[in-house]
């Protein structure tokens, strides 16, 4: 679905990611996690065509160039247009497409109803909850049904338990819609409950440290033996990344 | 809130009162106490005076305005949006500490006493404040928005009208009511340093001067007074109406 080969990029004289190379399967979960400024939202951003850099990004097959239709992105901030509803932020990605009117109200319809944000069609981005406002930032990046998903710590600004149950909704709406997600978290604990696969950049410049496919079953269970061992051993990998 | 309203209600009678004791311990006819000042204010509002005046008055700032308005405001928007036209803000920069009355000179060396040169201070006045709000309104629209808007397909064109502009709308709209509170002030000075055709609340204050009618000059000032806050009170809703979206507005 996805593949990187020999992405690597730097401005002036910092480096900022090494001959990166790794591909991503169709529906997969993929999780990035690394040190903090490494260079993990400068790999997203280059996958989503919104930056330069050296070697090739392939999607579907076809070497990726400039913003491809078949990307959806969330970004790290609160990034709604602050002046349009719920429902029209949804729809901007629809509208600069030309849908049609009413196949764009179908589509905003079933968001909603996807998203489970019956009564919140109308309001504004300042009127919601930050846990919503995520929620709705996901639905727009999905709306004109991309088959990728990057996102890009979407849930690093919310409370321990907001964070939970959204990490919930994502899973949810990633078994209904199948789309191939890479996720971007300095998280382990996140990355190691929502991904298929883990893998670890290291510090700047990022190139890929290691990866960990995680075996456990769909239900997981944050507190269980297994999910503590599998998350034990990405932080160690981490830990070193972060001394010296 | 009750409260509040009765203070207020007290501190404006207090004020009242004491303008009344002093205007009568003075005893000049150049200090005239509230009441006289009322009743000239009614009679000249009466009598359609005022009215007259201020109807010359608001047209000329009308004019000015909407001039600076069609000017400033695209040029503000054009600015903020090119890398490369950001850079005229060092001209703009210069001009704008200059206060618009420092133009009148100038105004009336090219443009005379009348109409034009009127307009010409009440537009230097608006220019600035329409200018740099939009400029930094759409200077400042976050990064995040725009890369938003990329990455869902829009080109740079739909960036800047669907999302640059809607986005800026609240900076805007707050450079217009200053402008426009400006464009009055100005209006009035202008007025004050000489005229074509003698009509304009300015000239009113300006001519009851002359004829030592103290009451005159205050009900006119009144009125201007009145008049600046109404436009400003309806400018101040209609940006609460129209960017409901902005929230915590007061």
């Amino acid at each position: 679905m996805i593949r990187l080969e020999n992405v690597s990029k730097s401005i002036g004289d910092l480096e900022i990611l090494n001959n990166i190379s790794f591909p991503v399967k169709k529906g997969e979960f993929l999780c990035l996690v690394g040190p903090s400024g490494c260079g993990k939202t400068t790999l997203l951003k280059s996958i989503a065509g919104l930056r330069n850099y050296a070697g090739s990004i392939f999607i579907e097959g076809t070497q990726s160039e400039g913003i491809n239709r078949k990307i959806g992105y969330v970004f790290q901030e609160f990034s709604l247009f602050p002046f349009r509803t719920v429902k029209g932020n949804m729809d901007f990605g629809l509208e600069i497409q030309k849908i049609p009117r009413k196949e764009r109200h179908n589509i905003v319809k079933s968001l909603i109803e996807l998203f489970r944000l019956e009564g919140f069609e109308n309001a504004y981005p300042h009127e919601l909850s930050g846990g919503m406002q995520k929620k709705v930032a996901i639905a727009r990046a999905i709306a004109t049904n991309p088959e990728i998903l990057l996102m890009d710590e979407p849930f690093v600004s919310l409370d321990a338990q907001t964070r939970n149950m959204l990490q919930k909704e994502l899973l949810r709406i990633w078994q209904k819609t199948q789309k191939t997600i890479v996720f971007v978290t300095h998280n382990v604990d996140e990355a190691v409950f929502l991904a298929d696969r883990v893998m670890v950049l290291t510090k700047r410049p990022a190139s890929v440290k290691t990866e960990f496919p995680i075996k456990l079953d769909r239900e997981r269970d944050r507190t269980s033996y297994k999910f503590v061992e599998v998350r034990k051993e990405i932080l160690r990998e981490l830990e070193v990344e972060y001394v010296d | 809130m009750n409260q509040m309203r009765t203070q207020k209600v007290f501190i404006i009678l207090f004020f009242v009162a004491l303008w009344e004791i002093v205007a009568y311990a003075v005893n000049s006819r150049f200090v005239p106490g509230p009441f006289q000042v009322g009743r000239t204010f009614v009679q000249l509002t009466v009598s359609g005076d005022l009215a007259e005046h201020a109807v010359v008055s608001l047209a000329r700032v009308v004019a000015g305005f909407l001039l600076a308005v069609f000017i400033a405001l695209p040029l503000g928007i054009f600015m903020g949006w090119s890398p490369r036209m950001e850079n005229f803000s060092v001209i703009v920069e210069m001009l704008r500490p200059i206060p618009p009355l420092a133009w009148i000179p100038l105004a009336m060396l090219w443009f005379g006493i009348g109409f034009q040169s009127k307009v010409f201070i009440i537009f230097i006045g608006a220019f600035f404040p329409i200018l740099s709000n939009s400029f930094l309104g759409v200077r400042e629209t976050p990064p995040y928005l725009i890369e938003a808007g990329r990455v869902l397909g829009a080109t740079d064109n739909e960036i800047l009208r669907r999302i640059v502009i809607p986005n800026s709308f609240p900076s805007i709209l707050e450079g217009l009511r200053i402008g426009l509170g400006i464009a009055w002030m100005c209006l009035v000075a202008a007025e004050l340093t000489g005229l074509k055709s003698p009509v304009g609340l300015g000239y009113l204050i300006m001519e009851a001067r002359d004829l030592g009618k103290a009451d005159v000059v205050m009900a006119g000032m009144i009125a201007i007074g009145v008049i600046g806050y109404i436009m400003n009170a309806v400018l101040r809703w209609t940006e609460n109406k129209l960017v409901r979206w902005k929230g915590d507005q007061t």
